[in-house]
């Protein structure tokens, strides 16, 4: 349980990577609007130095997105994966898992968990 | 005399004085060298040759000083302490007085930076305050600094620069001051354009009586151009160049503003003649060696006077 | 504290190609502070090596360890144990630590996982600056607190040379002139007599140039 986007760090968000995620879409609070004053922003940043990672080691940049919502803005939110979900479905599978998978082990690696 | 220079001995009869410098190529070619010294020759009481200016890399100072001294002009070293540490320093000392380079001028010189190999490492071991006291301990005193005898001291003339325009002004005329007690005998400064700023340097420094124990040279740079004047104030660090100079050349057709150029730096040097102070003009005519006689012509000082 | 820079992905990957199994190495000291080589740091890197490593179907296997100090002894010594079991360490503290886990285990590749930088000052969040060269002979008493051999491009000992502009130095428009800042000071302080008299010639023995230093106090050991 995370109490805020402030608490996401790097290291988190690669991890999903590591184990499995194609994709990953990291949703705060709309800015301006942080229960913690500034966690929102914080963790926009991350996600920026998240996207510069992925794209140097070319797993694509496209991967990982940060998104704001208020709790009250369940369409949006709906409207927000769907088109995320889209955009990952172009993308296909992550060099990660298309490795995995010719390997036949597209299951989590131990050591990432 | 400390050196026996031809500029010393000139400047000690009292006349005043005319030295010019002269870049050596980027390259082996002593020709070049020759050709500029003939261009030289007649005019000026001593020729500096450049060490490395703006750290590009060039023929060595010390060879084109014996290229233009075989010519018959008589040589200025330039010394920068950005290149060599003071192993090096004191040796090319020696060297250069044994072969009979007996003018000096010691710089810190510009930073790596701005030449072909930004990548190079600096040295700055002494700076140039130390520069010049390192060079009149080993003449006056006849030892190294580590206290060693020397077999045969170095005779030099010591020079020094200065920027009046360079900031903080107000300690400018301090520093000049630094420099005559570390043992400067005569100062070439960067050149000027703008009179009024350098009238109060140099009232400031006549307050501190430094006109009397240095020789003040003052330094002009004829201007080829307006374009000229528009980059030297952008880009060179120090250059004041106000903007009546610039519009005085600026308001000239282009091909008639060479011409004003000359006119405007023979007209500065006859100013600075008349200036109490003023020892002697170092013109600086960069590239363009082809109009020191026309320039130093113009302002009356041909012939160079022949003292023995 | 000391500062540095993570090195480029790329070149770090480069220096690994060999191994399968490394040691990813960071410290609690300086490199936590200016967050380069702390624990986060471990784990960021740890990921993105195994992930880029993974992709390109050689996978990698890390083990994360965070020393509280890579310059001490009794730290290094934690790693003893296991050590031998891998191929190769990345350390990402500085070049001090980097090379005290080298000398302590000889037979193991010892990587370098960052630039280390300078002895410096967080001006604030993410930007750091230089103050000191070490050079083992300290003069700030007399230069206002602003050293010259740091502040000064050219580290003058009477400057400023003529390269300085509006408080500037010739060598870039973000780079304050060390003497300005040393005669804004002294004159502040009332010391300004302190910069005109005629400094003796730096002893560079003390610093760098009198080869590899040491500190030895008698009354420690």
């Amino acid at each position: 349980m995370l109490p805020c986007t402030g608490r996401i760090d790097e290291s988190l968000l690669l991890k999903a990577f590591e184990n499995g995620a194609d994709g990953v879409m990291v949703i705060g609070c709309l800015e301006g609007d942080c229960h913690y004053v500034s966690g929102n922003i914080r963790a926009r940043a991350r996600v920026k130095r998240v996207y510069g990672i992925l794209d140097t080691i070319r797993i694509g940049p496209d991967r990982i997105r940060m998104f704001n919502l208020s709790a009250g803005e369940g369409s949006k939110f709906a409207e927000y994966t769907n088109e995320f979900v889209e955009q990952i479905r172009k993308l296909g599978p992550s060099p990660i898992n298309v490795v995995r998978a010719k390997q036949g082990s597209a299951v989590t690696r131990e050591e990432a968990t | 005399m400390k050196s026996g220079s031809n500029l010393e001995k000139v400047l000690a009869a009292g006349h005043f004085s005319v030295t010019a410098e002269c870049g050596p190529p980027r390259g082996a070619d002593p020709d070049i060298v020759r050709k500029k010294a003939a261009l030289v020759k007649g005019n000026v009481d001593a020729c500096n040759v450049t060490d490395n200016q703006t750290s590009v890399v060039r023929m060595s100072s010390l060879a084109g000083c014996m290229l233009i001294k075989e010519q018959g002009i008589e040589p200025l070293i330039q010394m920068v302490v950005r290149d060599r540490n003071r192993i090096a320093l004191q040796s090319d000392l020696l060297g250069a007085s044994a072969l009979g380079v007996r003018n000096l001028l010691c710089l810190s010189g510009d930073h790596q930076k701005f030449g072909d190999d930004p990548q190079a490492k600096n040295v700055f071991d002494i700076d140039s305050m130390q520069l010049i006291h390192l060079a009149k301990t080993m003449r006056d005193e006849g030892i190294f600094p580590s206290g060693d005898k020397l077999e045969g001291a170095p005779k030099f003339f010591i020079g020094c620069a200065v920027n009046p325009f360079a900031d903080p002004f107000e300690i400018r005329v301090p520093r000049f001051k630094m420099k005559a007690d570390a043992g400067a005998d005569f100062v070439q400064t960067q050149c000027i354009y703008n009179m009024e700023k350098f009238k109060k340097y140099l009232e400031l420094a006549k307050r501190e009586n430094l006109h009397e124990r240095v020789k003040i040279l003052a330094g002009v740079t004829p201007l080829k151009s307006a374009g000229m004047a528009k980059f030297m104030r952008r880009m060179v660090a120090g250059i004041d160049i106000p903007d009546e100079v610039v519009d005085r050349i600026a308001a000239e057709p282009k091909e008639k503003q060479a011409a004003k150029g000359i006119e405007m730096c023979i007209e500065q040097i006859q100013e600075l003649k008349e200036m109490e102070g003023i020892a002697g003009v170092h013109v600086m005519a960069i590239e363009w060696e082809e109009k020191l006689e026309e320039i130093i012509g113009g302002a009356g000082l041909l012939p160079r006077p022949l003292v023995q | 504290m000391i500062t540095g820079t993570p090195k480029p992905i790329d070149e770090i990957l480069e220096m690994i190609e060999p191994y399968d199994n490394i040691i990813v190495a960071g410290c609690h000291g300086c490199v936590t502070v200016c967050r380069v080589g702390g624990e986060k740091e471990v784990q960021v890197l740890s990921s993105t090596l195994r992930l880029a490593r993974e992709a390109a179907g050689r996978p990698l296997t890390i083990k994360e360890v965070s020393l509280e100090r890579q310059c001490d002894p009794e730290y290094v010594e934690q790693m003893r144990p296991y050590v031998g079991d891998f191929d190769a360490v990345v350390s990402i503290a500085c070049g001090a630590g980097i090379q005290f886990l080298a000398e302590k285990f000889s037979a193991t590749p010892l990587l370098p996982g960052i630039n280390t930088g300078f002895l410096g000052v967080t001006e604030r969040q993410g930007e750091w600056s230089e103050r000191c060269q070490g050079c083992g002979d300290c003069v700030l008493h007399l230069t206002g607190g602003i050293c010259p051999v740091t502040r000064c491009a050219k580290s003058l000992f009477h400057g400023p040379c003529g390269g300085s502009v509006n408080g500037i130095c010739e060598v870039g428009k973000d780079t304050a002139c060390g003497w300005q800042l040393i005669i804004d000071r002294l004159k502040k302080l009332g010391q300004m007599e302190n910069y005109t008299k005629l400094k003796p010639y730096k002893g560079w023995d003390s610093s760098r140039d009198g080869g590899p230093r040491r500190i030895i106090r008698e009354d420690m050991i």
